[in-house]
């Protein structure tokens, strides 16, 4: 499904994206585990077309077609989700007008029907028990007073609305108590299917013990060091990332 | 995409000119060009005498120079004796029947349609065309219950009285240098009268076209809500494009007796210009309102997108105990645009509360002031305001300025004072663009946000004139 081939790209000048290779494929969950300034935000960024990422070299295909062509609205209508590390806040405009814009905008470029606001409501209040949102919040402005976890917790009902192809999740964990880490987790589960796949993104272990990863791949200094099975989580969890950046050095 | 730089004027869809008769006052304006005026109306000798005084005052104030110079806006010195002050359709409309073809299908384009079978459900209309109201709509649905709501120039041949009871009672011919030019020389406009106890059925309004090319308007509104009463009143204006700039000054007074209350909304798209800052009206209007009795309540909301140069500060004189003040403005200014417009809420009366929320956007050139008073008199003892001016920025060649004065002479009062001044964020943008909007999809819905707390205050269908209008104003002037 995703196929990202010698990824270079930079941030106000500095590169942080230092040769990403990667294939995705559908049905999967990937991991990408790295400790802080090893680029987990960047790639996520690049890969849904932030303009102040700059892509400096190598491609992404996505289901075959040239991905960083695209501008950041042609991928999300091609299937690719965002769930940001800090979701926007937008003022004076309602949680659920602002998801059905997206959920209209999106099923307007496949020529499928768009829902008006009742209907929207009626889909939005069963999606929103996955995630053990009270509709009220909905009616709110855009993250505005906002919890850390209800940011979350929303992010993740988002995906459950739009159901894309490829979800890429920027440390949904972080921040979160037990609960609502079992919640978000839960979530993302459900939403697992064989059509579908996800790039989850973390520093710690503790979020794959509840979305348990196809594959672990261990990012250090803009580059993926090691990939392996879910095994190679815990030995982060155990062992700290010290050490990984050499493991491999010479094969990089 | 397009860039802040790129700026694009959008298309303004109410340039069209109407082809038709129409008779204007000689050039110039002396004391004959008012005796011109207030004959072609047949107007009582009170009112001829009134626009006299009002003429001697303006031209005292334009030989001392007083025109006022304190606003933020620039333009060339105006030529105020070689204007044209008066111009009306030849043919008289005896009632609406009779009104020409042309300008009904004038009203029609601009979304109005005056006649029976075609009219806006629940919005009574008085069709303002260059100095005259064409037609007034539902005239005898709003008579049975006893209101009065037509041309300023009917009112003032049958309900005399009333007209000379409260005709500059808010707004004097002495008050500033416009509102003397508009009572010498002002030709109509809207009048109302709701009686003691009255909820007004209907929406009630008024669509201010210009037309003719070298004439200014110059209407006048007068809203009196009597005891108890309520109405909710809508303006709306337009003009054709042309390349000199039109001078429009008009002037609205309301008001509110004991419990009563009036709720006043504006969209104003007067032609802005084009996009080299060439033509454009010149809209410097004198609004207020006077809630005089105890619990009255006065609430303004304007949504300002045209013009070349705004220059408004919709007032309430808080006069009652307990009476309350509002002002809710949305300023758009784009291309050359110019806006300085405020309020002043002048609390006379005991516990009188204020509300004052400002949302001024900029983009391209556009230059945007709020400027407000707010003056706690001594004897209104807790008075209170609360007061928010918040300002967004398109584009780094706008500018955005806010000028809160405040005077308070009673120690009890509670003032609150808040404003901000942000830009669309690119973090914003690409969170909307991430769920599938497109770049203009996302910039309306942020800035629709940004205007919300304004936008809700209007009635249901002019807020959703208001948001199109804002949509198809940016259009193409965010990127």
């Amino acid at each position: 499904m995703l196929e990202i081939r010698n990824l270079t790209a930079s941030v106000g000048g500095n590169q942080v994206l230092n040769g990403i290779n990667l294939s995705i494929q559908a049905g999967t969950v990937h991991a990408i585990m790295g400790p802080n300034g090893s680029g987990k935000s960047t790639l996520s960024n690049v890969l849904a077309g932030h303009p102040q990422y700059i892509v400096d070299g190598g491609e992404v295909l996505f289901d075959g077609v040239d991905l960083l062509a695209m501008p950041p609205e042609e991928r999300a209508r091609a299937g690719i989700f965002l769930c940001f590390q800090h979701p926007v806040e937008v003022p004076g405009v309602r949680m659920d007008h602002f998801m059905r814009a997206g959920y209209n905008a999106i099923h307007k470029s496949h020529d499928e029907e768009e829902l008006d606001p009742i209907q929207f409501d009626r889909i939005l209040k069963d999606k929103a028990k996955i995630v053990e949102i009270d509709p009220l919040l909905l009616k709110r402005n855009v993250n505005e007073g906002f919890s850390g976890g209800e940011k979350k917790r929303n992010e993740i009902l988002q995906m459950a609305m739009l159901e894309p192809k490829l979800s890429i999740l920027d440390e949904p964990d972080s921040g979160l108590d037990v609960d609502s880490l079992r919640i978000v987790a839960e979530g993302i589960n459900q939403l697992r299917s064989p059509d579908k796949a996800v790039l989850l993104i973390t520093h710690y272990q503790r979020i794959l013990n509840y979305v348990v990863p196809d594959v672990v791949n261990v990012l250090i200094n803009g580059r993926i060091v090691r990939s392996g099975g879910k095994e190679l989580a815990a030995e982060i969890e155990a062992n700290g990332y010290e050490g990984q950046g050499e493991a491999l050095q010479p094969s990089a | 995409m397009t860039t802040p730089d790129s700026l694009a004027q959008s298309e303004y869809k109410y340039g069209f000119v109407t082809d038709i008769e129409e008779e204007t006052a000689p050039r110039g304006l002396t004391e004959d060009t008012i005796r011109w005026i207030s004959a072609k109306k047949n107007e009582p000798e009170f009112m001829l005498e009134w626009r006299l005084r009002a003429f001697k005052h303006f031209m005292t104030l334009v030989e001392n120079h007083q025109e006022p110079k304190w606003a933020n806006v620039h333009y060339p010195p105006i030529d105020f004796e070689n204007g044209v002050y008066y111009a009306a359709p030849k043919t008289n409309p005896a009632s609406l029947e009779d009104v020409d073809a042309e300008i009904l299908s004038t009203y029609e384009k601009l979304g109005i349609p005056l006649e029976e079978q075609k009219r806006l459900a629940g919005v009574a209309v008085d069709a303002v065309f260059d100095s005259v109201s064409v037609a007034t709509t539902f005239k005898e649905t709003l008579g049975k219950q006893g209101i009065i709501f037509g041309s300023f120039a009917d009112a003032v041949q049958e309900h005399p009285d009333l007209v000379k009871k409260y005709l500059g009672s808010v707004v004097p011919y002495t008050d500033n240098f416009y509102a003397a030019l508009n009572a010498a020389v002002f030709s109509d406009g809207s009048f109302c009268y709701i009686p003691k106890g009255v909820r007004c059925p209907l929406e009630l309004s008024t669509y201010f076209r210009i037309n003719a090319a070298e004439s200014g308007q110059f209407e006048r509104t007068l809203l009196i809500a009597d005891e108890g009463s309520y109405v909710s009143y809508l303006e709306g204006c337009s003009a054709p494009m042309r390349d000199t700039n039109q001078l429009h000054a008009a002037v609205v007074e309301l008001v509110a007796m004991e419990n009563a209350e009036i709720k006043y909304s504006t969209i104003q798209n007067w032609y802005p210009g084009d996009e080299n800052g060439v033509g454009g009206i010149f809209n410097f209007v004198t609004k207020r309102a006077k809630a005089a009795g105890n619990n009255s309540k006065i609430s303004w909301t304007q949504v300002e997108t045209g013009s070349a140069i705004t220059w408004k500060y919709p007032s309430v004189l808080l006069q009652g105990d307990n009476s309350i003040g509002e002002f809710y403005s949305v300023a758009l200014t784009r291309g050359y645009q110019q806006a300085d417009t405020g309020t002043k809420m002048t609390h006379i009366g005991a516990n009188s509360r204020s509300k004052i929320i400002s949302k001024g956007i900029s983009a391209g050139h556009g230059s945007n002031t709020y400027r407000g008073l707010v003056k706690i008199m001594p004897k209104a003892a807790n008075a209170r305001n609360f007061t928010q001016c918040d300002s967004l920025l398109i584009g780094d060649q706008c500018g955005a300025h806010t000028v809160p004065y405040v005077e308070v002479q009673n120690s009890s009062a509670h003032l609150e004072h808040e404003a901000f001044t942000s830009k669309v964020s690119e973090e914003q943008l690409f969170y909307c663009r991430q769920r599938g909007m497109s770049s203009e999809d996302a910039n309306s819905l942020i800035i629709n946000g940004f205007c919300k707390e304004v936008f809700q205050q209007l009635p249901f269908e002019f807020a959703v004139e208001a948001t199109r209008l804002l949509e198809v104003s940016l259009e193409g002037s965010v990127g």
